[in-house]
């Protein structure tokens, strides 16, 4: 329990730390928190979070209603994910589950109650955070994606255009040479993984080119995103405090550098690029956005966490899925036409990000049940997706299914993913590359899974190719 | 028989059958009108029905409403007579309607 004395202590020092926050370089402040929430945990006698072991989780028939968790992160890895989400969306669709490790959580698990939620911003809060747990003490990183209008508007005006259509089309022909290189490297005498050399190498490329990033160290730019969305407090992944807080000075002071460098080649008389940090320093809104820095690490990191998990686990996830249903690989063949509405059936059926979180603004009714202002709803877009009240036959990958569209994955309302046509854009082109390219692709071993409540992810996928006979 | 005419930004144009009570979206999607894509089936939610009216026919259509005010805000190349085709209900007085699909959508 916190007493009054700790409360004043916490205030003051929150007060002294804003102040910092303008004047102190970011990396620095970020090791400072790091060293002023170890003592005060030592102080306050918080323990850290205790880690999560895997444990067999059991069938979901065997459970009372009360007792269904879905939080686990190791719900997707275990292939149970399924019947858990079935049977809230059969028998309890808004579902109350107070003992969660991430506190308590409702569960929105059917499609139009899922977009019930996300389109009513009035009622329920995008803030603090859309993740299911807290980030690490200290780490709140300010993104739009956690912010409610006006502010979310403002920021997201600002950045949005980086991904603007007039901008895609630039970047259209850039997309297609790069994949065209990763997939001419991939060798077809013996099997590989497919995760790093394929969707890990072709998001870090896709994120290198948006931020404008130094080419060569892109890989930095996955392991921070990485570092954020697994943080073990707030998705039940696998990096703890410890290391995010070692991570993110370095990230830290890149960007900042980034920053600098941008505005001095921008002053030198440079042709102003397409990239974002020069979107932000030719927006009103954001042109000193270097001065919040949590503002500032919060939208960047959001938008390479946007780029990342998401198209990576679709790249992973398409091919993984064709060869759960062969007939559909047969059917693509015959029909190349059908890879843009295939693209969007992947991403239903992927799902890569399980969920986004809100917060209820007031008391309120949803689905029958009563919650209370200041609760924490978890809307299923993974469960959504796989709504037989929507889709037909869910489970199945069905590459010309006709409202495949329809899926939830971007979300729906002002917070709607901002990224959708350079997804759609970034996968299209992968298959009309590799349908040019190959004559099968085959998942020789079953897949490794991310552990996170959040991110429906692959760690591994072994893949054997055979080149198109000429 | 009463149309709405969908314009693309290529320059062709699609007569549509206007049917009272349906939306534009709906109508734009029954027959196949290229990106007119109503992700969200028509909820003001993902804005991919945008449409651009014709200055002539905007008066006459009456403001945006609120949601759909804040939908394509976060639309790129937003117009100011850019409209959501799920927000725009068809009536006999609609007959001959103009509206363009801007460039952005395919």
């Amino acid at each position: 329990m916190k007493t009054v004395a700790t409360e004043w202590a916490n205030q003051a020092l929150n007060r002294a730390l804003n102040k910092v926050q303008a004047t102190v370089p970011m990396d620095l402040q970020i090791r400072g928190m790091h060293l002023f929430q170890k003592a005060r945990q030592h102080v306050i006698k918080r323990p850290p979070p205790p880690p999560l072991v895997e444990q067999p989780l059991p069938p979901v028939e065997s459970l009372p209603l009360e007792r269904i968790d879905v939080s686990s992160p190791f719900l997707y890895r275990q292939g149970v994910w399924k019947s858990y989400y079935k049977r809230l969306r059969d028998e309890a669709p808004v579902h109350w589950q107070g003992h969660t490790p991430f506190g308590g959580i409702w569960s929105i698990t059917r499609y139009d109650d899922i977009l019930t939620v996300d389109k009513d911003h009035e009622r329920f809060s995008a803030e603090p955070f859309i993740i299911m747990g807290e980030p690490p003490d200290g780490l709140g990183l300010a993104m739009f994606i956690a912010m409610d209008p006006p502010c979310h508007d403002q920021q997201r005006k600002a950045v949005q255009s980086v991904v603007a259509p007039r901008n895609l089309q630039e970047m259209e022909s850039l997309i297609r040479l790069r994949v065209q290189e990763v997939l001419d490297e991939l060798p077809t005498d013996s099997p590989f993984d497919w995760v790093p050399r394929v969707s890990i190498e072709l998001t870090a490329r896709m994120l290198a080119t948006l931020l404008d990033f130094p080419y060569e160290q892109r890989q930095k730019l996955v392991y921070w995103s990485d570092l954020v969305s697994g943080s073990t407090s707030a998705t039940g992944g696998t990096s703890t405090a410890d290391e995010i807080f070692e991570g993110l000075p370095q990230m830290a002071r890149q960007f900042t550098q980034l920053w600098h460098d941008k505005a001095a080649r921008l002053a030198a008389g440079e042709k102003p690029g397409f990239d974002l940090i020069t979107l932000m320093q030719s927006s009103e809104d954001t042109r000193d956005l270097i001065h919040r820095p949590m503002e500032f690490l919060g939208n960047l990191t959001l938008l390479i966490v946007g780029g990342n998990d998401t198209t990576r686990n679709s790249m992973s996830g398409g091919v993984y899925a064709l060869n759960q249903f062969p007939d559909e690989f047969l059917k693509l063949k015959a029909n190349p036409g059908l890879i843009p509405n295939m693209v969007s059936e992947i991403i239903r059926w992927q799902t890569p990000l399980a969920y986004m979180r809100r917060v209820a603004k007031q008391d309120t009714v949803l689905g029958g049940q009563f919650i209370r202002k200041g609760d924490k709803l978890v809307m299923w877009y993974a469960s959504g997706n796989r709504d037989e009240r929507k889709f037909d036959q869910p489970d199945a990958f069905i590459i010309d299914r006709p409202n495949a569209r329809q899926h939830m994955a971007f979300g729906f309302g002002v917070h709607r993913c901002m990224g959708n046509r350079l997804a759609e854009l970034q996968l299209k082109i992968l298959w009309e590359e590799l349908l040019a390219r190959f004559e099968a692709i085959e998942v020789v071993s079953e897949p490794e899974i991310v552990q996170s409540n959040f991110v429906r992810g692959y760690s591994k996928m072994m893949v054997k190719l055979t080149r198109k006979s000429v | 028989m009463a149309i709405i005419r969908f314009a693309q930004h290529t320059g062709t144009e699609q007569d549509v059958p206007l049917t009272e009570g349906s939306s534009l979206m709906d109508l734009a999607r029954a027959h196949n009108v290229p990106g007119i894509d109503g992700d969200c089936g028509g909820s003001c939610a993902c804005g991919t029905c945008h449409v651009i009216v014709d200055a002539a026919w905007a008066a006459k259509l009456g403001p945006r409403n609120e949601e759909e005010e804040r939908m394509l805000s976060m639309t790129p190349e937003c117009h100011p007579n850019s409209r959501l085709a799920c927000q725009i209900l068809a009536t006999a007085a609609l007959d001959g309607l103009r509206v363009q699909i801007p460039e952005h959508q395919f």
